[in-house]
């Protein structure tokens, strides 16, 4: 757009660099173990190198021979610091869901590899270290029970000895639609059966974790620095386990390197630290190893998943039923539980699909907690409804896009009733699939793939869609309410604009590298006709910002930002009554462009935002019984989810000789509503599509069958670079959600939630010929090759 | 992640790295790069007490050429090795394959006696010095030795170097017929799953990751030399290899790499 002084500069919708970054990339960022605190306790953990073992003994005589060793503590020396208290699941989503008392360290029994059985204190990290490896722990093994399908298999070993299964919960979404489920399938003329595993995943962020309570014994209060993506959360769930008044704690997350939703948690050495701390009345840290955070840190996905689809002779879905079998793990964090649920409002994509039955059984295992990570819930419900449509064109005997165009909900149903019960904001998802296609050169594309598989060659190109759409800006907290999660999906924000007219905001939304300082100052310099550099954005500290619910779930701007832009704008009502004041004329004749405040009509007649906001702080002249100073508070309960989507393309080429995938082009095409800086937006989409290329290709935490974790390290586990990134060929259509003012939905989350199927889906489609019809995740040069050997009879 | 508690010494020379190994025995380790040694120490799989720093001693990082050989001081960096041009000419090869190991960090520490000396069968510069015929120059007390690549290498992460000993330069023939080298892993950055060197037009062929060293193909080079097809040659390549089990790959798929690769190495360096 041309810039005029009638038309003053948008900010949103520009490709600004990103304000967070000099310092990043600096190194003048402060992450939680460039903490100086001295004097200093270091904690370190004794892991449990058992899957499953009773624990007979704890001696620590070799570890406090270690110079600077000065304590080793087993799980019953330190049970009285929580008391009754234990590690938090806050989403009980039956209310027969089983959660077994979770302890921060185990007294009796170790129920995983990498469950903390004991801790060493040390005057420094290598001392904690080299003590923490010097314990010997005298176990007794027991059975383990390590696969998913293992935990629901007859005469299984009990993860827990006093539940009376493994099974934690079931949880369905059929109301009374089980009858026309089954009529649909009855009169199916397509019908797809598949069965889908959904690996375990390490989320991997740069930053392991890491956290440092520091105490002020004269005061009783307790500041509890965390590596975390929710200080507020944290601070909340930690004054309850330790009984610590919620006055005496404030919690910060300084600079935070990515968490993916490992770090949306309240986890067994914040509690720890928290408590030693106040007990020594000294500093108590702990920070993470690489390899210990893959076993100490939640993990990902652990689905087994079975979805069927009903189809009319022309393609039409009439039923989907989906059962799903969980993998909890040993115990039960934040909101492990939840995590499929979040999945199980769309098993039916982004489909008009009227019938709809869905079920999950979680289970527990011994293995690392899972939780929430990237998607949560919604990329493997993707995964399997994106797959099942392929198998479904295939059956029906069209093309994938054809398929989808079949099945689309409309672009003229919204606000969409879905039959899972939610109510869809906008989109136009052919468009978007449109745009894909062309954007793809689906066509040259699919001349090059029938060449090559004429000529009988190695190298076969394979070309996947996946069309997605997800449920984003969680939550409104009566929904949350309705699926018993034990919190409100509220956010809050403060907007002050100081005396020479500098702007504060105060977001309750807390960033680990999305870029939420850049964006909100964006939106607030636009509606304020200020500088984005002359607002400052305040986060991660509840003594700075005491009202959040933090940063998870594709919600920053959908609910933060929302909260900010609503914030401003009352600031903005306010600033108008003084300018209605001083101007001697109406509000309702009052227009605000630019920063300025112009009586309609009367050009001259105009008084600047900083003209009033100077007014504002010293008072002298405001309208009768108005407070001084220019300062508002919102906090917003979102009315609705906002429902992000898109369609993705992959092409791959696939070595037959060797089974090697080559992720050679990539096109995403989303709606993620407005966008506030498309440079934010596509790096959120360029990490989101490797993060779920990953988990196609590379990515698996492998467990043998003792329940040790292999692929612990990154030697080991594939977390893929920049060398293995497609290109990334991006291009949005957006209908901007009426659900909020700004008509944003979030984008946190979508390149991941689409990204697998779409890479299996071209893998298949390469191979498909060749008799291959499904490959397990990650599809690996071997997996691959195999995969072709067995359709082509075995032969190698 | 943190390594056990060590001792660190800084040679000044050759002479000088070879006396403080000499003094500290077996619990010492020579450090050049670290980028293999400190990962090991780092996860407590290496323990040396002592670390002796040979990492400055920059009269051992040149190329030189000359009477048909390629001398190359022993700490002479991967990414010099690739960006060489006198190595682009005399022994484009050992050029080529320095610009596949790891990542440019690496590549910028990482040296060629470093990789040899640590004799990881799953690294690449170790095999392509085996198949181009190498040798490797070793100090030790008494004086210098030197060693073919085919009789260097002994078992994993171990070699025919004596503990007081360490390598100073490497020797490879210069010019010499067809070459290629197929790296085969999942992320540039990794160690190859397989590889197979071919030099000489097919007189050197060895392989990476299927045994306990890098190993020389001698049955394909028999082939070759036989008059034999790549597709002949290679299809014994992995006959009487035991190789490793591991997440990225079994034996039966390693193996069936191995002649892939080799037969796609073969036909690049000119064996029809």
């Amino acid at each position: 757009m041309t810039i005029t002084e009638d038309a003053p500069a948008a900010h949103v919708g520009s490709r600004r660099l990103r304000k967070e970054d000099p310092a990043l990339l600096t190194g003048e960022a402060r992450f939680i173990d460039d903490l100086a605190l001295p004097g200093a306790i270091w904690v370190g953990v004794v892991r449990s190198t058992e899957a499953h073992a009773n624990i007979v003994g704890i001696d620590g005589s070799a570890a406090l021979e270690i110079d600077g060793v000065h304590e080793v503590l087993s799980g019953a020396d330190l049970a009285p610091l929580w008391g009754e208290g234990a590690l938090p699941c806050a989403w009980p989503v039956t209310p027969d869901m089983k959660n077994p008392t979770h302890l921060p360290v185990a007294t009796t029994t170790a129920k995983y590899v990498g469950d903390a059985v004991a801790v060493v204190l040390a005057d420094s990290r290598y001392a904690a270290a080299d003590g923490a490896a010097a314990v010997v722990v005298d176990y007794e093994p027991l059975p383990a029970v390590v696969e998913i399908e293992d935990a629901v298999a007859d005469g299984a070993p009990l993860v827990h000895a006093d539940l009376e299964s493994n099974e934690c919960y079931t949880w369905g979404l059929w109301g009374d639609n089980a009858a026309a489920v089954d009529a649909a399938f009855a009169e199916a003329a397509h019908v797809v059966s598949e069965r889908y595993l959904q690996q375990r995943l390490i989320p991997a962020p740069m930053e392991p974790r890491g956290c440092a309570a520091v105490p002020s014994p004269a005061g009783g209060e307790l500041t509890l620095y965390s590596a975390t993506q929710i200080p507020h959360i944290l601070k909340v769930m930690t004054a309850v386990v330790l009984g610590i008044p919620e006055n005496k704690l404030r919690v910060v997350a300084p600079s935070v390197g990515g968490g993916f939703g490992c770090k949306l948690n309240v986890y067994a050495e914040e509690i720890l630290c928290s408590a030693l701390a106040m007990q020594r009345g000294a500093p108590v840290r702990w920070t993470e190893g690489r390899t210990e955070g893959a076993v100490s840190t939640i993990q990902g996905r652990g689905q087994v998943q079975h979805i069927e689809m009903a189809a009319d002779a022309g393609g039409k879905v009439q039923a989907v039923r989906v059962k799903l079998l969980a993998d909890m793990g040993a115990y039960l964090q934040l909101v492990t539980p939840g995590v499929p649920l979040l999945g199980g409002f769309l098993y039916h994509g982004c489909y008009d699909i009227p019938n709809y039955m869905f079920e999950c059984t979680s289970v527990f295992t011994n293995r690392t907690p899972t939780d929430a990570y990237r998607g949560a819930g919604r990329p493997e419900a993707t995964y399997a409804v994106e797959r099942a449509m392929d198998s479904l064109a295939v059956s029906v005997g069209v093309s994938p896009e054809e398929i989808r165009a079949r099945n689309f909900i409309a672009a003229d149903a919204f606000p969409y009733e879905s039959s899972a019960g939610l109510v869809f904001d906008s989109g136009d998802y052919q468009a978007v699939l449109d745009k894909a296609v062309a954007l793809a050169g689906l066509s040259e594309r699919r001349a090059d793939q029938a060449r090559r598989a004429a000529e009988g060659s190695s190298k076969r190109l394979g070309i996947g869609f996946s069309s997605y759409v997800e449920m984003c800006g969680l939550a409104p907290s009566r929904v949350l309410a309705s699926l018993d999660y034990g919190a409100g999906g509220w956010e809050a924000a403060t907007v002050r604009i100081s005396p020479t007219c500098k702007v504060q905001v105060v977001t309750g939304s807390t960033p680990h590298g999305q870029g939420h300082e850049t964006c909100w100052s964006m939106i607030v310099a636009d509606q304020l006709g200020v500088d984005p550099d002359d607002v400052e954005v305040l986060h991660s500290d509840t003594a700075v910002s005491p009202t959040g619910l933090d940063t998870y779930g594709s919600r920053s701007l959908a609910v933060g930002g929302t909260a900010v832009y609503m914030a401003t704008e009352k600031v903005i009502d306010k600033a108008r009554a003084i300018a209605a004041h001083q101007l001697e004329a109406s509000e309702d004749d009052l227009e605000f462009s630019g920063g300025v405040f112009r009586v309609r009509g009367t050009p001259e007649a105009e008084v600047p935002l900083a003209g009033i906001a100077f007014a504002a702080f010293t008072a002298h002249d405001l309208p009768d019984g108005m407070e001084p100073n220019l300062e508002a508070h919102v906090t917003y309960d979102p009315p609705n989810f906002t429902f992000p989507n898109g369609t993705h393309i992959a092409v791959v080429e696939v070595d037959t000789d060797t089974g090697d995938v080559d992720l050679i082009d990539y096109v995403a095409v989303d709606d993620c509503g407005v966008q506030i800086n498309p440079l934010v937006v596509e790096g959120q989409v360029h990490g989101g599509i490797l993060q779920g290329a990953a988990q196609a290709l590379y990515e698996d935490a492998v467990y043998n069958s003792d329940g040790q974790l292999v692929s612990a390290n990154l030697g080991d586990y594939l977390v893929p670079s920049a060398a293995e990134a497609p290109r990334f060929r991006l291009d949005s259509h957006a209908t901007p959600s009426p659900t909020n003012p700004m008509g944003v939905k979030g984008v946190g989350e979508a390149g991941t939630i689409a990204a697998a199927p779409a890479v299996i889906n071209a893998v298949v489609d390469a191979l498909r010929d060749l008799g291959v019809t499904d490959v397990d995740m990650p599809a690996s040069p071997q997996t691959v090759w195999k995969a072709i050997a067995d359709a082509q009879g075995g032969a190698s | 992640m943190i390594p056990a508690a060590f001792d660190y010494e800084v040679a000044e020379s050759a002479d000088h790295a070879i006396a403080l190994l000499a003094e500290h025995g077996d619990d010492a380790k020579l450090l050049a790069g670290g980028h293999s040694l400190i990962p090991m120490m780092r996860y407590r799989l290496a323990t040396p007490s002592v670390l002796v720093d040979v990492g400055r001693l920059d009269d051992l990082r040149y190329i030189r050429t000359g009477n048909g050989t390629v001398s190359i001081g022993a700490l002479t960096r991967h990414s010099e090795l690739e960006h060489s041009a006198e190595l682009a000419g005399a022994c484009p090869m050992l050029a080529s394959v320095a610009a596949l190991v790891g990542d440019p960090a690496v590549r910028h520490r990482g040296t060629l006696g470093g990789t040899l000396a640590h004799s990881d069968p799953a690294s690449d510069l170790p095999a392509a010095v085996l198949a181009l015929g190498g040798t490797i120059v070793a100090q030790g007390p008494g004086g210098s030795r030197e060693i073919a690549a085919t009789d260097f290498f002994t078992g994993y992460f171990e070699s025919v170097l004596a503990a007081d000993e360490m390598i100073t330069e490497v020797r490879v023939p210069a010019g010499g017929g067809g070459w290629n080298y197929q790296k085969f892993n999942r992320r540039a950055q990794d160690w190859a799953i397989v590889g197979a060197a071919v030099a000489g037009g097919g007189s050197g062929v060895s392989l990476v990751n299927m045994g306990s060293t890098p190993i020389r193909a001698s049955g394909v080079e028999a082939a070759v030399a036989g008059g034999a097809s790549a597709a002949e040659a290679a299809a014994v390549a992995a006959d009487g290899l035991e190789p490793p089990d591991d997440l990225n790959a079994d034996a039966e798929y390693r193996s069936h790499l191995a002649r892939v690769l080799t037969e796609r190495a073969l036909n690049a360096a000119g064996v029809a």
